[in-house]
């Protein structure tokens, strides 16, 4: 088993998992499956990487080979012509709901997690059912109350809605492991004198990182690729977010094909690298969650 | 235990504003905008009952949205569910541990992508005289070569197999997770006693990842129904209304007719189905928790 890992040719390594499953037609048609799935998945992102470089003309006339002048004009005309905006609204908005997100359900959670009073199963359902009702059903009344609240075209608008529709997830793993904590710390912390918020902040906070992790990637994750309503409440094009701007950007682009993939390779690029450096808490996240980014 | 009764209270008043303002407030709205004829552009309201709804199930294209979702539904049940499953049982059998998570990775990577990008992408693959046509007649089957998206016959499917091209890779993790709690030992019991893979998969795979099947399914239910930026960003419901889809008939009603009424019926028809479905799998989902 070790010289399959060490080998560099992955070719050796595929007859190798070959030689280990039982029956061997089987496997063949299994192997071929994923190597096919394989080359369906990258080969439309390589694709666009490789022909991002391209001209115009020359994606056209030469599909499949490797661009013959490599134009990093492309990406440096993509970036000064609206992506640097679009990526500096999605930080924001992001970065917005992830802390919004996270303080709210903290709050929320601690309260039905620890202390008791009435009507703390109702409020603990609200809480929870947020989940069953999609975004994307509410978005007529949504833009009613965005236009009325005078939040039209405002990134906060974005920041609220996203963090509303994310603290159901958020609140149910935090709350889930506010309630694993075990009492004896808080009595013991009662006993020092800390009580309230202090609990909350020097005590469970910073025992539940992994999970405050979790819910950050999960609700960053959403905010960041969110596109819907990021389309209908934003209008100007210096506040839109990766999601809606792109789809502006492709307007305006015409036929500059080159620049226009450029922009979309550049926009891609970051979740991807994340994802390659964070993926423990990408999965963590999602098999915790079960639901649809 | 608090001393001051109240305190538990202000915890909870910030998110549950929130929630109340974006969450549960529109579902009412909704509601009661279903029963009006307002215009959007002119701003006038008028009670009218449910003859939206009337008018709405006796419309054509609020049918043909409907089987649209039904198709999205029933298809990404067979990739997003069945295949997903399949690949990751023949990912998680195989020995070499960083080829399969080399695949695990790649499969997965595009459900993060923002479908702005995937749909954009996909639209320029789709074209005429773009890469689908060109393997296409690379391999001889060059006369399948069609519009893709702007052929009526092929609009919905290209955007369908758009989503599940993007979507697999997630299911399958979440199978990939529920494999893995799978414990060895049933496996080499399997083996030992002389076990096919195909048996293996149907036999003993299946059945241990019963709950997070059902939990898979009603996933892709729930987006079957919702579907929107898809559809949206490639062939926002056209050619000629042969792709829309609920959400985008929807929307289409709401934003470019401005028949806020009629489509806060239609978006009572997606929100009954959801609901119905979501309720389904938070019970589902409670039963799994530890």
């Amino acid at each position: 088993m070790k010289k399959g890992n060490t080998k560099k040719s992955s070719y050796y390594s595929l007859n190798y998992i070959l030689k280990n499953i039982m029956n061997k037609s089987e496997s063949t048609i299994a192997r071929l499956a994923i190597v096919l799935f394989f080359i369906i998945i990258v080969g439309p992102l390589l694709w666009m990487v490789i022909s991002s470089f391209k001209s115009s003309t020359e994606i056209f006339s030469n599909i499949w080979g490797l661009p013959q002048k490599w134009m990093f004009n492309n990406y440096i005309e993509a970036w000064n012509t609206g992506i640097s905006k679009y990526f500096l609204n999605s930080v924001i908005v992001t970065v917005g709901t992830v802390i919004l997100t996270l303080v709210l359900c903290s709050l929320y959670a601690y309260s039905i997690a620890i202390y008791d009073f009435k009507g703390k199963k109702l409020f603990f359902l609200l809480a929870l059912c947020g989940m069953m009702f999609s975004p994307i059903v509410s978005m007529i009344p949504l833009y009613q109350e965005i236009q009325a609240l005078g939040l039209y075209n405002k990134r906060i608008s974005l920041v609220l809605v996203y963090t509303a529709y994310q603290m159901s997830m958020s609140f149910l793993l935090i709350h889930s492991f506010f309630k694993s904590i075990d009492k004896a710390y808080i009595e013991a912390a009662a006993i020092d004198g800390c009580t309230g918020l202090k609990v909350l902040g020097y005590i469970l906070v910073p025992m539940s990182k992994p999970i405050f992790i979790t819910s950050a990637i999960l609700t960053g994750f959403y905010a960041w690729n969110e596109f819907s309503f990021a389309l209908i409440f934003v209008k100007d094009d210096a506040l839109k977010t990766i999601p809606s701007g792109l789809l502006a950007f492709q307007g305006e682009m015409h036929a500059e094909w080159g620049v226009l993939l450029a922009g979309l390779t550049i926009s891609a690029l970051p979740i991807i690298i994340f994802f390659l450096i964070a993926q423990k808490y990408f999965i963590a996240g999602i098999s915790a969650g079960g639901v649809k980014g | 235990m608090s001393k001051k009764k109240v305190t538990p209270y202000l915890y909870i008043i910030p998110g549950l504003i929130i929630l109340l303002v974006f969450v549960y407030y529109p579902i009412i709205k909704n509601v009661e905008y279903s029963f009006l004829k307002w215009d959007l552009f002119s701003g006038t309201k008028k009670f009218v009952g449910i003859s939206n709804f009337i008018k709405l199930f006796k419309s054509d294209k609020f049918w043909l949205a409907l089987k649209n979702n039904i198709l999205y539904i029933l298809l990404s049940l067979l990739f997003q569910v069945g295949l997903a499953l399949v690949f990751a049982s023949i990912i998680e059998n195989m020995k070499n541990k960083k080829i399969s998570a080399m695949f695990r990775a790649t499969f997965f990577l595009p459900s993060l992508i923002s479908l702005t990008i995937i749909g954009l992408l996909f639209s320029f693959i789709y074209k005429t005289d773009g890469v689908l046509n060109s393997i296409l007649e690379f391999v001889h089957l060059g006369q399948f070569e069609t519009g893709w998206l702007g052929n009526e016959k092929t609009a919905i499917f290209a955007v369908i197999a758009v989503s599940q091209w993007k979507s697999i890779g997630y299911t399958m993790m979440l199978f990939i997770v529920a494999i893995q709690r799978i414990p060895a030992e049933v496996y080499e019991a399997a083996k030992i006693d002389g076990a096919t893979p195909s048996r293996i998969f149907f036999d003993i795979t299946v059945p241990l990842i019963r709950d997070m099947l059902k939990i898979t399914i009603i996933i892709t239910i729930s987006g079957g129904l919702l579907v929107f930026n898809e559809v949206f960003i490639m062939t926002n419901g056209g050619p000629y209304q042969s792709s829309e889809v609920l959400s985008t008939l929807m929307y289409q009603n709401a934003f470019v007719h401005g028949n806020i009424g009629y489509a806060s019926a239609i978006a009572n028809i997606i929100l009954i189905l959801s609901v119905a479905f979501s309720a389904l799998q938070l019970m589902s989902g409670s039963k799994d928790d530890k």
